[in-house]
């Protein structure tokens, strides 16, 4: 944009015969200029505004600029040095400004008499033109100067004779541009000198990405660069798409400008959970349950997949619907259901290989999208300060949570900034307070004793009651206790020994985010507990089953064998009329039953979940606000009072569900449908309880990094419903006649069939290679020697880590000794004073803003200029701000052209061909060079 | 949705999403809300940029600033004359930065702008003692007022000459581990 403008003066310059004699500058003038530069700086309000409106206009000026700009391009073009010619170039030019300021300050004419006088020549309209650009100039005057000689050489640059360093250089100053666009949102600039300079960029590009290529593959360069913009387009438009697929966002945001970041961290769980849960419904639905119903064989044709005469009276009554007998046992929602043909339908789908290896990635997916987000919430939390310098100046400025927007919330965060101040005075005036500390510790000590003895007594009571119900089992006529008693119990202990342990832990008086940790660490105890109790009882019963199983699969064959005997024996024509198959003797299916049971759990711990919330929550609350006005003491802020959000019970119930997921999958396909039910609920279902029954906590605390507790807590539990999964499908024998693998003697060997029959020779070979201890037992030793040195090298890492650390303390000590003038030339710095500057009637266009900072630091102490001067040449940013005001030719937009016509201040003597500032050739550095040419 | 294009044009929108950290619909939403706050003052037609600005008065009432204590100082700090009123320009800067996508670097600044109550490009005990005052509703003493903001100073103030300049602001802040989960507004 500089280009356009100053050739046109010059031209206007040369036209008018204006005699260009250097040095006779002084620095006074150059002062007044700045001065008349800042002025013209507040000028024009209104203008901007306007700029898109104008933009028409201004392209046809542009236009005629062209043409001027030619005739003088002509006469530069013909030097044979280039150096030189900049440097000429970019004299002259400073020359022609002084003149006219010099001259404009001793003469007081007006606007019109100084066009007339400097440019004679031209026809009317272009001499307006040039006026309205000259005023304009006079407020860029400083960038111009900056860039002069940048546009000077492209200036050329715009001629068919590119010499390939000014190729390069172009190339480079649009990879600048470019990266200027890309990172505009980080620049601490107003909106609309962002908006500007990223216009000015943006035509930047546009105009020189195809002069690149020019000659060679000029075609290609521009596709490329059509390609790219494309690609940038539409990796835009996906993320607007994928940030518009993310559900809830606002329902979150509403909780959590209620009840600060803690509990909406909450629900970022539970989102996250879902998502991980539809993709292995897709996973488990799109492959095996959707094949077996599409193109396995139909209900009833399969012993497996009838109901067995002696249950078919009821199997329809929802009493035994509900507890996942009758038909739904005998669906594709179980295991059992699955028959193990190798290949079913037309498509030759090999369902039992697809149920096992579906199985394992489930685990597989889950492990890696754990780790996964584990490790980025690491990453992010990477610069957590250790070092306790700073804890009051933290707790000054950044202990407010600015997304609070509830008033009670704010009263109660408020009241914990307070208290948290008063605590670490207290702290600072006396550190330490011996006679506390020990009835702490006593206290601390007791808390634990008791919930250990709490953990214990649940898990002896789950076992109790585990084995009870294996005799229960045995007896004809349970009732409906009977049969629910586990399930019963373990929600009642989920339900009570929580709010028990939070009582104990008041007790032990800790701060609300560590006592969480404790919380949770102790939940999840009781949990696993619970959790491990029922699963050995299971195996008990399983292998009970397994027993069973021996003497049914003899029966089984006898039955059939006797069955086709006495057919054969009534007539040889004849074909025998097939056994029903709901008369086939059948053994008990353990997998099935360990699916119900998984089943069942779920489902019960939805229940009791939903109800604890109705009852727990909203009829309290109910109760609460309600009969308060009618009892004799003050029931809000009294005894039962309304209920706080429970994080920590929350994120575990969530946590174990998932476990309970994981496990039982393998053998209820379905339950994942199930889950993903239960999530889409409980996300509306407790977004409303939240809002409606309960109050922010006491100690609004942050959950900074809870997140990747959560993610820890899920790991371990995935990892431990790993395990009897992996046992039962390592080491177990299937059931004989149900599910996808019977038959076999482990549920793996499908694979060895798979690879048998459909793989050529040589891959089942070299898989029994793979699979032979002698490999596996190297490589895992390998992965272990692996993670010792990768551990080492991290610890040498941290090492050197902290060893920096501390050098960079001792530097700081000693700078805060010795530093005390030094000016900041960094150059965020010097955004931040432009930031700081309290803006004067501003609406500027951002260029000015710019234009007068730089002159205010130039102009305010003379010690600073050079090393002003260093940072601009030298710095990226600086030398990114240089080359957004390099020259294209309709660049200059931002400016109508109708402001010289307006010139607003009256009090200025001539707003027309404003002063354009000290000269930059002289006084300071040497900024005549274009700006990469100091690099 | 249907609407959006005779709000902003495309160019518009691309251009603000090249400068903030806002999606298309997220800039429409702020928009939304630009308007709803004086649905006759504001236009709905923002192709032609008119030259609006809202009053501090109506931004902050917004129920994202209602509550905060510093809202006037972060009005102030966002709008261009320096006095709290913003155009929509201004408006969309403010949770650009306070948005969960900007970089610590650039929150600093801001940050530092906002408890600079004086702008005097200096965080100064004054300056202080009204953040803190702000914070804890004034119910600390004057000697305790006295003592943290002496304890800060003693903590943050590298160079010595008792008051916060931006670098010392900023070396302190980077190391804050709330500094980026607290100072962001989600829209």
């Amino acid at each position: 944009m500089g280009k356009k403008k100053k050739s046109a003066l010059q031209v206007i310059l040369e036209d008018a015969g204006i005699e260009f004699d250097g040095e006779v500058e002084t620095d006074t003038e150059s002062e007044e200029d700045e001065v008349k530069d800042k002025k013209t700086n507040k000028q024009p309000p209104r203008e901007t505004g306007k700029t898109s409106r104008l933009q028409s206009k201004r392209q046809e000026k542009d236009k005629e600029d062209k043409e001027d700009k030619e005739d003088k391009e002509e006469d530069e073009s013909k030097e044979e040095d280039n150096g030189s010619q900049q440097n000429r170039a970019c004299r002259r030019k400073n020359y022609q400004r002084r003149n006219r300021d010099g001259k404009k300050a001793r003469e007081e004419e007006s606007q019109k008499k100084d066009r007339g006088k400097t440019a004679p020549t031209k026809d009317q309209k272009d001499s307006e033109n040039k006026e309205k650009k000259t005023t304009k100039r006079g407020k860029e005057g400083k960038k111009d100067r900056k860039n002069s000689t940048s546009s000077a050489s492209s200036n050329s640059s715009d001629e068919e004779s590119l010499s390939e360093e000014e190729l390069a250089m172009l190339k480079e100053q649009v990879e600048q541009k470019k990266k200027l666009i890309s990172t505009m949102r980080n620049k601490p600039w107003r909106m609309v000198k962002k908006l500007s300079v990223l216009r000015e960029a943006q035509d930047f590009v546009e105009k020189f990405e195809g002069a690149l290529g020019k000659g060679k593959g000029k075609k290609l360069y521009a596709y490329k660069m059509m390609m790219a913009k494309k690609w940038v387009k539409f990796k835009r438009d996906f993320e607007n798409f994928k940030t518009q697929c993310i559900p809830w966002e606002m329902k979150i945001k509403e909780v959590e400008s209620h009840f600060g970041s803690s509990v909406a961290s909450y629900f970022i769980f539970l989102r996250w959970m879902y998502g991980v849960n539809l993709v292995l419904f897709a996973l488990i639905f799109g492959l095996v349950i959707i094949p077996e119903v599409l193109m396995g064989m139909p209900y009833g044709s399969l012993p497996r997949k009838t109901v067995p005469r002696a249950e078919q009276e009821t199997a329809m009554d929802f009493s035994v619907l509900w507890d996942f007998e009758g038909y739904i046992k005998y669906s594709a929602l179980f295991y059992g259901y699955y028959n193990n043909q190798r290949t079913i339908g037309w498509l030759k789908y090999r369902l039992p290989m697809a149920y096992f290896t579906v199985g394992i990635s489930v685990f597989g997916y889950s492990l890696m999208v754990v780790i996964r987000s584990m490790a980025r919430n690491a990453n992010e939390s990477t610069a957590d300060g250790d070092d306790n310098n700073f804890i009051f100046s933290w707790k000054m400025f950044t202990s407010w949570d600015y997304l609070i927007g509830n008033p009670e919330t704010a009263d109660n965060k408020f009241a914990s900034i307070t208290t948290s101040f008063k605590e670490s005075i207290v702290d600072e005036q006396e550190s330490n307070k011996d006679e506390n500390i020990h009835l702490r510790r006593f206290l601390r000590v007791l808390a634990n004793v008791l919930i250990i003895c709490c953990l214990c007594g649940s898990g002896y009571l789950i076992y109790f009651v585990v084995k009870r119900s294996q005799t229960f089992s045995k007896m004809q006529n349970v009732g409906w206790y009977e049969r629910n008693e586990v399930e019963i119990v373990m929600s009642l202990l989920g339900m009570f020994c929580p709010p028990l342990f939070e009582t104990i832990a008041a007790l032990e008086n800790y701060h609300p985010r560590i006592g969480l940790k404790w919380q949770l660490g102790r939940i999840f105890a009781l949990f696993l507990g619970n959790l491990y109790t029922f699963l050995l009882a299971l195996m008990d019963d399983v292998n009970e089953k397994l027993a069973e199983e021996d003497v049914v699969k003899n029966i089984t064959h006898w039955t059939l064998l006797g069955h086709h005997n006495s057919s054969a024996g009534n007539a040889s024509a004849v074909t025998p009329p097939p056994l029903d198959p709901a008369d086939v003797p059948r053994g008990p299916c353990w997998e099935t039953t360990v699916g119900i049971e998984f089943v069942r759990l779920t489902v019960s711990d939805i229940l009791v979940t939903y109800i604890t919330i109705l009852v727990g929550d909203f009829i309290r609350a109910c109760f609460v606000r309600f009969v308060n006005y009618c009892w004799c003491w003050d029931l809000e802020a009294g005894f039962p009072s309304y209920a706080e959000f429970d994080i920590s019970g929350n994120v575990l119930g969530l946590v174990f569900n998932q476990g309970m997921i994981w496990m039982g999958s393998f053998y209820a396909p379905g339950l994942v449908g199930i889950n993903v039910l239960r999530l889409l609920t409980s996300m509306y279902f407790q977004c409303w309880a939240v809002m409606s029954s309960n109050v922010p906590h006491a100690r609004v605390f942050k959950a900074s990094k809870s997140n990747n507790f959560y993610m820890g807590l899920l790991l371990l539990i995935l990892f431990l419903s790993l395990l009897p999964v992996a046992y039962t499908i390592m080491s177990l024998p299937p059931s004989f006649d149900c599910g996808p693998f019977s038959g076999k003697k482990r549920m793996y060997d499908v694979i060895q069939e798979t690879i048998e029959l459909d793989f050529p020779l040589f891959v089942a070979k070299i898989f029994s290679y793979v699979a032979n201890p002698g490999l596996i037992i190297p490589a895992i030793l390998l992965m272990v020697l692996t993670i010792y040195y990768l551990n080492a090298v991290s610890k040498a890492y941290q090492r050197a880590n902290a060893e920096l650390k501390k050098k960079m303390q001792m530097q700081r000590e000693e700078e805060k000794n010795k530093r005390n003038n030094k000016a900041s030339t960094n150059p965020m710095l010097q955004d931040l004073e432009d930031l700081l500057t309290p803006s004067t009637k501003t609406e500027s266009p951002p260029k000015q803003a710019e234009d007068k900072k730089t002159e205010s630091l130039n102009g305010s102490s003379p010690v600073r200029k050079p090393g002003r001067g260093e940072v601009l040449a030298g710095s990226p940013m600086a030398s990114g701000r240089g080359a957004a005001f390099t020259p294209p030719s309709q660049a200059f937009v931002t400016q109508p052209r109708t402001l010289g016509v307006r010139a607003p201040y009256p009090g200025q003597p001539r707003p027309w061909g404003h002063p354009l500032g000290p000269v930059p050739g002289r006084g300071r550095g040497q900024p005549c060079y274009p700006p990469w040419a100091a690099r | 949705m249907g609407n959006k294009q005779t709000i902003f044009t495309d160019e518009q929108l691309d251009a603000y999403q090249d400068c903030t950290f806002f999606t298309r619909k997220e800039i429409l939403r702020l928009h939304g809300r630009y308007y709803e706050m004086a649905p006759n003052v504001v236009p709905m037609d923002y192709t032609k940029d008119p030259d609006v600005k809202l009053p501090m008065q109506l931004i902050i009432n917004m129920p994202e600033l209602k509550e905060n204590p510093f809202k006037e100082r972060i009005v102030e700090s966002f709008s261009e004359d320096g006095e709290g009123s913003l155009s929509f320009n201004d408006f969309v800067d403010m949770f650009s930065v306070l948005s969960e996508m900007a970089p610590r670097e650039l929150k600093a600044i801001y940050a530092f702008k906002i408890y600079d109550f004086n702008t005097d490009n200096f965080i100064c005990k004054a300056d202080l003692e009204k953040t803190l005052n702000k914070l804890t509703r004034e119910e600390l003493t004057a000697e305790e007022i006295t003592l943290v903001c002496e304890k800060v100073i003693e903590e943050a103030d590298m160079d010595g000459d008792g008051k916060l300049g931006f670098a010392d602001f900023e070396n302190m802040i980077s190391k804050a581990p709330d500094f980026l989960s607290t100072f962001h507004i989600r829209i």
